[in-house]
């Protein structure tokens, strides 16, 4: 009899998925955003990853739009923020950080030059009075109107911006730009009434019918020490000289400038002082050149217009128009000692740039609130003592910088917001910091860092033009794409192409993947080759 | 370079897909339609660099071709975990041949194609290692010989691991299988032995030759697309690392077949004719111990100075001979 069994065996195609060979699995991936450094140490907040993921692509409006969600002063902090972020860059250990500053000042630029806007929320009905338009103030106001809140805010100087304006130089914060932010901020319907001091809290929020108040205030006025004096040499503060040069007034800084102090502040008057014709500027500090407190950009910008620093002098007295210094002796504490060794420095004018006090007038009438240790206390939510009554930026303790204020104007107004609506809400929680060792960075490609064209030094010490240069729209995205992404999947498809089982989904440009867990033996290739760490192995539990 | 490199794109052309590249420089394996011709559930081990080399090269082939591909496999691991009766993993039109055979079945395939007029459809022949420099050899260079209009496709996972990790003509000096104990004063798998059959194949001077490791994907999808371009008889030999076979972690397989490239122990290139005419460069060049230190079988060579150098001394020759750094 014929046998009539088949030669070949056909086999049906999608037999084997019936073998669920996720069954094998000890570990399984899982997806993940953890948090990338940069974005971990804003203080404003800022989902720094996330903008630069849009500028790569050339997609220039929406990374402005993902930087306004935390700081309506891209521009301003592309050109004074002491980017943090930068400094915590993972790409640090790759090659050199990626210049998330000079992108953001781009960016910044280019909201100006197309202005773009930003649209205030539906109106809630609900005043809020602010009392400081400085960068917490005005941060405050741009976030209480993506709320929908009416905002007035008062500022007691001829002009907005706060110590941005009056205490940062023009060559380093041009007005045209700070103008430009705060205007679309005013814009969107905020009100700003100048040369108004606010001396009662209580009747000027009776007065205006507002439900909430924030304070901003700053600390502007100037922390003087006594000098001994002959008064053969005129004694100024830093505040006044920086207000001064804004108001386009003399300021008498010429011949041999003496500035004593080794903050910011400091530098930004000897390099102002050099600007304007100084035969010589000094910058005296009581400690090491190494501990200065004002930013190493900075000090090394200052040293390169011809800024002489002179560590270890402490002044104790003016005399026949000289100072006499005393030397002294560094110690481990942070505070040297004094050697009992005298020497003098010719001087024509001496800046005091020991620091800048809370004005406490504000609070004359109130019994609730009083500074201590010269600045007001508030509560994890930013609010005072006074129900109501919040505050931030350089009156309140902490850090005392630009990008700081303008992380408390935005989470004052969070919080202003929560509490209006009733009940304050708890900070989401943090997600896992992406440590270096999570990537795998053979994956980046090399290049070098775009460095800003600054102009020469020559150029920098005759006006007072913007030192550092701007990027292009070519170089800006170049710069954009060194982002590594850290711990935050960009679609690179590498989990998707690496599964030898298939067991990863694409769902498509803007909704990444997905594991198919029926399949997946837990082999961890994906997780091995993303090169940014958005994968996680974990623990089948059995 | 068989493909071509974008500059200071985020991630260049080195990983899977990268969506600032423009369409024509993006991966068919990052695309949302590959075919996936080797589907899920199949029975590769954890971590299978062969699963993932086959499932890269005949995806590849197969949107080169329009979806008209027969494949026809070797018997050996591949064939083995993908179709255990009555399951397939397979969702392309596939043959199971011999172990020694594929290519004269590969042959016949197309000889029949050409009698029904159906040159449109393309024809791989596909194995491993041993089913290919080995058991399938004379079968290999017939088609070669003939100048058959097949792709030959080798998974070189460097041994008979199916059957239980034994020795083949593909396994490298100094490697430990069950055949080649690390005993004795020569411990591991003889140097100077076995066969480099691309350069054989090169030797027929057939059409297109060329080798490829499935960490470079760029470069393996452009090989694999540039061989279907062309008629005629075409070999790829590409790297799979074998977790089980070489003692390595399933985590591991896409990083020792990187490392493997970048220590210049396998030397990507393509000839035509009889002539190489590219060279993958290094990217970043490691030395060998890095390649070595995953895998359990090369755990002696590490402790055997002698044996160390010898190691490097191919990497080194490899290097030179095909100019694998940068100028």
């Amino acid at each position: 009899m014929k046998n009539t069994k088949p030669y070949a065996i056909t086999l049906d195609v999608g037999g084997s998925l019936l073998n669920k060979t996720g069954s094998w699995r000890t570990e399984r991936p899982v997806y993940l955003d953890r948090l990338p450094p940069c974005n971990e140490t804003c203080p404003a907040g800022e989902n720094i990853q996330q903008w630069l993921y849009h500028a790569e692509n050339g997609e220039y409006k929406e990374a402005w739009l993902e930087i306004m969600k935390n700081n309506p002063f891209p521009a301003v902090m592309g050109r004074v923020c002491y980017h943090t972020c930068e400094t915590a860059c993972n790409r640090v250990q790759l090659d050199e950080p990626v210049g998330i500053n000079s992108v953001e000042r781009f960016l910044g630029d280019q909201a100006i030059i197309n202005v773009w806007k930003d649209e205030p929320g539906k109106p809630t009905g609900k005043k809020i009075m602010i009392v400081g338009a400085g960068m917490a103030g005005l941060a405050c106001a741009y976030h209480l109107r993506l709320f929908g809140h009416e905002v007035t805010v008062f500022e007691s100087s001829s002009k907005p911006g706060g110590m941005v304006r009056y205490g940062i130089p023009k060559y380093r914060m041009p007005n045209e730009k700070l103008n430009a932010e705060i205007h679309r901020i005013q814009d969107m319907g905020v009100n700003i009434e100048l040369n108004t001091k606010v001396d009662d809290i209580v009747a000027t929020k009776e007065k205006y019918g507002c439900e909430a108040v924030f304070l901003s205030t700053g600390a502007q006025s100037a922390k003087l020490i006594d000098i001994k004096s002959d008064q053969s040499v005129p004694s100024l503060s830093a505040v006044e000289i920086l207000r001064g040069i804004e108001d386009d007034v003399d300021t008498g800084l010429r011949g041999h400038v003496v500035v004593y102090g080794g903050g910011n502040t400091s530098i930004d008057v000897a390099r102002s002082a050099k600007r304007m014709g100084a035969q010589s500027v000094k910058v005296v500090v009581r400690g090491s050149q190494e501990n200065m407190p004002a930013h190493y950009e900075e000090i090394n910008e200052a040293l390169e217009e011809g800024v002489e620093i002179v560590p270890l002098r402490s002044i104790t007295e003016i005399k026949k128009g000289h100072l006499v210094l005393e030397k002294m002796i560094p110690s481990d504490g942070d505070r040297p000692s004094p050697s009992g060794e005298f020497e003098t420095m010719e001087a024509s004018v001496i800046v005091q740039a020991l620091g800048q006090n809370v004005d406490e007038s504000l609070f004359e009438n109130l019994s609730e609130l009083s500074l201590e240790d010269g600045v007001l206390d508030v509560d994890i939510n930013m609010m005072s003592a006074m129900e109501g009554v919040f505050a931030g930026g350089d009156m309140t303790p902490s850090e005392r910088n630009v990008t700081v204020a303008i992380g408390h104007g935005k989470k004052a107004a969070r919080k202003i917001d929560q509490w209006l609506q009733g009940e304050f809400q708890k900070d989401s929680k943090k997600n896992e910091i992406v440590d270096y060792s999570m990537m795998n960075t053979w994956y980046y490609s090399d290049a070098p860092r775009t460095i800003r064209p600054t102009l020469d030094v020559v150029r920098r010490q005759t006006g007072f033009a913007e030192v550092v240069g701007d990027l292009d729209e070519t170089n800006a995205a170049f710069e954009a794409r060194r982002c590594m992404s850290c711990g935050n999947c960009f679609e690179c498809d590498n989990c998707y192409g690496v599964c030898p089982d298939n067991a990863v989904i694409k769902l498509g440009s803007g909704k990444r993947f997905e594991f198919k867990y029926d399949y997946c033996k837990g082999c961890a290739l994906c997780a091995t080759e993303c090169p940014c760490g958005a994968i996680k192995m974990e623990p089948e539990l059995i | 370079m068989a493909h071509q490199q974008v500059k200071f794109y985020q991630t260049g052309t080195l990983t899977v897909g990268n969506r600032l590249l423009d369409a024509e420089n993006r991966t068919v394996q990052g695309t949302m339609d590959r075919s996936n011709s080797l589907d899920s559930g199949h029975r590769a081990c954890q971590g299978c660099g062969e699963a993932l080399g086959a499932r890269y090269a005949i995806d590849t082939a197969m949107r080169a071709t329009d979806n008209k591909l027969i494949a026809c496999n070797a018997t050996g691991c591949l064939e083995v975990f993908t179709t255990p009766y009555p399951e397939t993993s397979w969702t392309i039109p596939w043959i199971h041949s011999l172990f020694g055979n594929a290519a004269a079945i590969g042959t016949g395939v197309a000889a029949a194609m050409k009698v029904k007029g159906r040159e449109d459809v393309r024809v791989i022949a596909q194995g491993g290692d041993g089913g290919t420099t080995d058991i399938g050899f004379g079968c290999l260079s017939g088609m070669f010989e003939r100048n058959d209009d097949v792709l030959y496709i080798c998974y070189d996972n460097q041994g008979y691991m199916n059957t239980g990790v034994q020795r083949s003509s593909a396994t490298p000096g100094g490697a430990r299988t069950a055949t080649t104990m690390p005993v004795g004063p020569e411990p591991g798998a003889d140097f100077d032995k076995g066969k480099n059959v691309p350069l054989i194949a090169m030797a027929h001077e057939i059409p297109y030759v060329a080798t490829a490791s499935i960490d470079r994907l760029h470069d393996l999808e452009a090989k694999v697309k540039k061989a279907m371009s062309i008629r005629g008889a075409r070999y790829i030999q590409i790297f799979v690392p074998c977790p089980l076979g070489w003692g390595s972690a399933p985590a591991q397989t896409v990083n020792l077949a990187r490392l493997a490239v970048e220590s210049g122990i396998y030397p990507l290139f393509e000839g035509e004719n009889g002539e190489i005419t590219s060279t993958t460069k290094i990217r970043r060049k490691v030395p060998v111990e890095d390649y070595l230190k995953p895998q359990r079988r090369f755990a002696h060579v590490l402790k055997n100075p002698a044996q160390l150098s010898a190691v490097q001394e191919i990497a080194d020759r490899n290097i030179r001979k095909f100019g694998l750094l940068e100028e």
